[in-house]
């Protein structure tokens, strides 16, 4: 079955951009530039129909690009495209079942380093990912990073997208800061990497030793100890939509988010004129050669037990492709930045000048676990809060930063046991 | 033949057919008739009571099947100064707690017993912080403990003028520990006082009239019929309350997630922190598992040290 041929699959990705021409869904002017670069010949599955799952949207306009680019593929194609939207806290467990029960979705879009982790139940994309690469200007840094298995060119990963949390300021106030120091996944761990990464120190090495007790993390640990004093009262206790709250009531001018808070403030009318106050800026870089942010990235895995693996890529490799993809980025308003270096010229990035800097999110060279290879134990790490606790206990006087350093290590260690 | 045909029903009625006869077979009766309990038993309470205990054995993570590790899991937890620090915790909790909720409620159950207008309504109001679902509890507390939206803060610094600052209910260790108990305080209330009052109402007044006719005072009637005659039922609430108190989660999870700095995990947090958060499907089991021993002591303790007096059993007390 999986080796019969049907006549419209092969042609169906090259021809896709002329259909759309054809249909006009495309009509919008586009700078995206694209290389005439043949795409892979591949025989979509017989009679293939595809599950997948993603998380859900921030606005949405995306769930509606997406679901439409999927109607799209599904009338040039005749694959059938079912497409759940799962809530975010719900992503990795839906992941983890699937691959350990090997059923399911075909294709699940998940985060960051979800393909590392489910590495061994996932088919390699190396042909869909060097396509696009060639196609569209290359992948970018913190793209090859999260999609490319470590120390291989080979992809297991095929990434959509990224958000960064830099800086959001008031700019004609300036009173206390607040940075999340509890137990925040996002937001606190963005702060506690943002304090190691820009005094050069890092949770690995190269090889994946664990390096986080290090003159370098104590250096970072006594700049958090010196910030501490002008943060607003009750850091230590804040989870991921606190800064929001605190910035959007005015309590502090200056924090380190995502683009929803700026977006939350500016469609409010009452906050409208804080939005007008703001400005993003990078999280300021220290040592570190560019802005240390790791944006989180929306990462598609297709499993090995999909009967359709060729329907899949087809898929995926569809819905990056500039008719599709183009839109769906646009639609999104800057809340996710391209993967792939020509759409940098999307019309996203031109609209809204204070969100511009978000086109850049994927040229990061950071990540999480950096600077180490990635695996089930960097994401344990950020998930148990292992480093922004370091940071808080140091910051609150809990503990030296010789002893908050040491305590990691240990916690870091047991999770890192396993990993080579 | 006239004989046999008279006697035929009779005859039946003897030696009825083998299904008849199988069911009145008491052993297989008995088999027959505990088989959908014990299914439904081994099916949703065994299996996975012994999965989590097998896991605690294992090195399982989430997406990689474990092998058979031994002690290893608990020989860790043992150095673990995180475990240390959440078993001390669940423990302080649990006895603040209690300790709290039962003088509390007694003491609202002792009200309630007497005779006022409007005694059902009110009654039935008292249950509400324990109808209302956990997590939404929480989430007011959140609120109530947010260090910058506090009503609490509010009331005192913009109110009233009594502080200059708000108060930072959950940003340091000590303040976020009570706060936490308070909130345990305030939700468990409802249920001592109710079991209490249902209790208080069985005891006679008889014991009462006949207390008052000896002079005796409003605290020699708590202090020698009131008290001793609840005793078996605060053993039985007792026990329900402390297993409550202290496989708690959702209070805790909702407001702290166990911060500041992991100094608030109770027990059944921090399993759910390491086992489904951080992965470690193994050493979560195996914390989970740590809190059995506790559990057992804790209601052998309150229901040995409270039920079973003597003069319970018609005996003189020693």
């Amino acid at each position: 079955m999986r080796n019969d041929i049907t006549r419209r699959d092969a042609l169906a990705l090259g021809l896709s951009a002329a259909t759309l021409a054809a249909t006009g869904a495309a009509a919008q002017t586009s700078n995206i530039r694209a290389a005439d670069v043949p795409a892979p010949k591949r025989d979509i599955e017989k009679g293939a129909s595809l599950r997948m799952l993603r998380p859900v949207r921030f606005v949405q306009a995306d769930e509606d690009v997406f679901r439409a680019n999927a109607a799209k593929f599904t009338k040039d194609t005749g694959v059938e495209v079912k497409v759940d939207f799962v809530g975010w806290e719900d992503i990795n467990q839906q992941t983890a079942v699937t691959s350990n029960s090997g059923a399911g979705p075909d294709i699940i879009i998940g985060f960051s380093d979800a393909p590392h982790i489910y590495i061994d139940k996932l088919i390699e994309l190396t042909d869909v990912a060097d396509y696009l690469g060639k196609r569209y200007g290359g992948w970018l840094p913190l793209a090859q990073r999260y999609g490319k298995k470590n120390k291989s060119e080979a992809w297991i990963g095929l990434p959509f997208g990224a958000t960064a949390g830099p800086l959001i300021y008031r700019k004609s106030v300036l009173q206390s800061v607040g940075f999340a120091l509890g137990n925040a996944k996002g937001d606190g761990n963005g702060f506690a990497n943002w304090a190691l990464w820009s005094h050069n120190a890092s949770l690995l090495d190269e090889e994946g030793n664990v390096t986080i007790n290090s003159k370098e993390t104590i250096a970072a640990l006594n700049w958090v100890k010196e910030l501490y004093p002008t943060f607003i009262a009750g850091t230590p206790s804040w989870n991921d939509v606190s800064n929001n709250r605190a910035y959007s009531s005015q309590e502090i001018s200056l924090t380190a988010n995502g683009v929803s808070l700026y977006f939350s403030l500016k469609n409010d009318p009452a906050t409208k004129a804080i939005a007008e106050d703001s400005e993003h800026q990078l999280l300021p870089k220290g040592l570190a050669k560019v802005s240390p942010m790791a944006g989180l990235t929306l990462n598609a895995m297709v499993f090995k037990h999909s009967p359709y693996p060729n329907a899949a890529k087809a898929f995926l490799q569809y819905m990056m492709e500039k008719d599709q993809y183009e839109p769906w980025l646009n639609a999104n308003s800057g809340y996710w930045s391209q993967p792939l270096a020509a759409y940098a010229e999307a019309a996203v990035w031109s609209q809204d000048p204070k969100v511009r800097l978000f086109k850049d999110t994927m040229n990061s060279t950071y990540y999480d676990g950096y600077k180490g290879p990635i695996s089930t134990a960097t994401g344990a790490v950020s998930a148990d809060y292992v480093l922004i606790q370091m940071c808080a206990s140091v910051a609150t006087g809990a503990a030296t930063p010789e002893a908050a350093a040491a305590e990691a290590e240990q916690r870091c260690k047991r999770y890192f046991r396993r990993q080579k | 033949m006239s004989v046999t045909t008279l006697s035929s029903p009779a005859l039946a009625q003897r030696q009825p057919n083998w299904i008849v006869r199988l069911f009145d077979y008491k052993p297989f009766l008995i088999a027959m008739c505990l088989a959908p309990a014990l299914g439904l038993l081994a099916v949703f309470l065994t299996y996975p009571l012994g999965l989590g205990v097998w896991l605690a054995f294992t090195d399982t993570t989430i997406g990689r099947r474990g092998i058979f590790v031994g002690l290893e899991n608990f020989q860790y937890l043992l150095t673990d100064p995180l475990w240390w620090n959440a078993v001390f915790y669940s423990v302080f909790y649990t006895a603040i707690a209690t300790f709290g909720k039962f003088a509390l409620g007694f003491w609202l159950a002792l009200l309630l017993n007497n005779h006022f207008p409007f005694k059902s309504v009110l009654r039935a109001i008292v249950l509400l912080p324990w109808i209302v679902p956990t997590v939404l509890s929480a989430l007011a507390f959140w609120w109530i403990y947010d260090p910058q939206f506090s009503i609490i803060s509010y009331l005192l610094v913009d109110v009233l003028h009594w502080r200059s600052s708000n108060i930072d209910f959950l940003g340091s260790p000590w303040p976020a520990r009570f706060s936490l108990i308070a909130a345990n305080i305030w939700r468990g209330i409802p249920f001592v006082a109710i079991s209490l009052l249902a209790g208080l109402q069985t005891i006679s007044p008889s014991l009462y009239e006949a207390a008052m006719l000896d002079g005796a005072s409003a605290w020699q009637r708590f202090r020698y019929i009131t008290f001793p005659m609840m005793m078996p039922i605060l053993a039985i609430v007792m026990t329900f309350s402390i297993i409550f108190t202290f496989t708690d989660f959702q209070l805790v999870y909702a407001i702290t997630r166990g911060g500041p700095v992991n100094s608030t995990h109770l027990l059944a947090t921090l399993a759910f922190q390491r086992g489904i958060a951080g992965g470690e499907l193994g050493e979560g089991a195996a914390i989970a598992v740590s809190m059995i021993p506790f559990l057992v002591f804790a209601t052998l303790f309150s229901y040995f040290g409270l039920a079973r007096r003597k003069w319970q059993q018609g005996e003189a007390n020693d």
